[in-house]
């Protein structure tokens, strides 16, 4: 089962694993991508995520299914948040199940690899000197 | 032909606007739709060649337009 989906209320991790794991799954494995407190060298107040849903959820769906056909993973499902998001909480989650670990773990990191690279979504970042800053994932972000 | 243009992010703030109506001769391709937004005001603090997609694809400016389409102008993703 292949699932992605652009949501606006706190995603619910618990309900992820639960959708891709089964009985013949011996391996479960979860991204999740996290508003953090510093992004070059400033201090973040919250972070605005905004989406160009319906192609961003066609995107995301699009690279789950190259994931799933890459690393024979059938059981794979993601869900961005957009809003305002405070730090610590999810702004991405991809959950993922297969028999072995191995497949589950690259199918992940292909996953929000490519997310990170096509899907249209953008976010702002707001300071603590109250100033603000779209933010580019070009912007020397690390892996 | 009429063809839907949407902006987001750094882009609606540059321009003002999030959407356009626009005009176009039947045959026009994705690059006269840009060339069009160049000649807005706020267009400068847009590049040269920023990113489409087409109904929710990404496009070439080589690709012939439609009546009805939806053409997204996609500003550098942040996703993650």
């Amino acid at each position: 089962m292949i699932r992605s989906a652009i949501v606006s209320e706190t995603i619910d991790i618990a309900a992820l694993l639960a959708e891709v794991g089964d009985a013949a799954n011996g391996a479960t494995s979860l991204f999740l991508g996290t508003v953090r407190s510093r992004n070059n060298h400033r201090d973040v107040l919250m972070i605005e995520y905004s989406a160009y849903e319906p192609m961003a959820e066609k995107e995301i769906g699009d690279i789950l299914r190259e994931a799933a056909e890459r690393f024979g993973v059938a059981n794979i499902v993601a869900e961005h948040r957009v809003g305002e998001l405070e730090i610590g909480e999810v702004s991405v989650a991809i959950a993922a199940a297969h028999p072995h670990r191995g497949p589950v773990l690259d199918a992940l990191r292909y996953s929000i690899e490519q997310l990170k690279q096509r899907v249209p979504i953008w976010k702002m970042e707001h300071y603590a000197d109250g100033t603000r800053n779209w933010v580019s994932a070009s912007q020397g972000e690390p892996e | 032909m009429t063809v839907t243009v949407r902006f987001f992010a750094s882009y609606a703030e540059a321009l003002g606007m999030r959407a356009l109506a626009l005009q176009l001769d039947v045959g026009a391709t994705v690059q006269d739709v840009l060339s069009s937004v160049c000649a807005m005001p706020g267009a400068s603090r847009l590049p040269p060649s920023p990113l489409v997609a087409v109904n929710h694809t990404y496009a070439r400016g080589s690709q012939i337009l439609f009546d009805g389409d939806e053409v997204a102008l996609i500003p550098p993703v942040a996703g993650g």
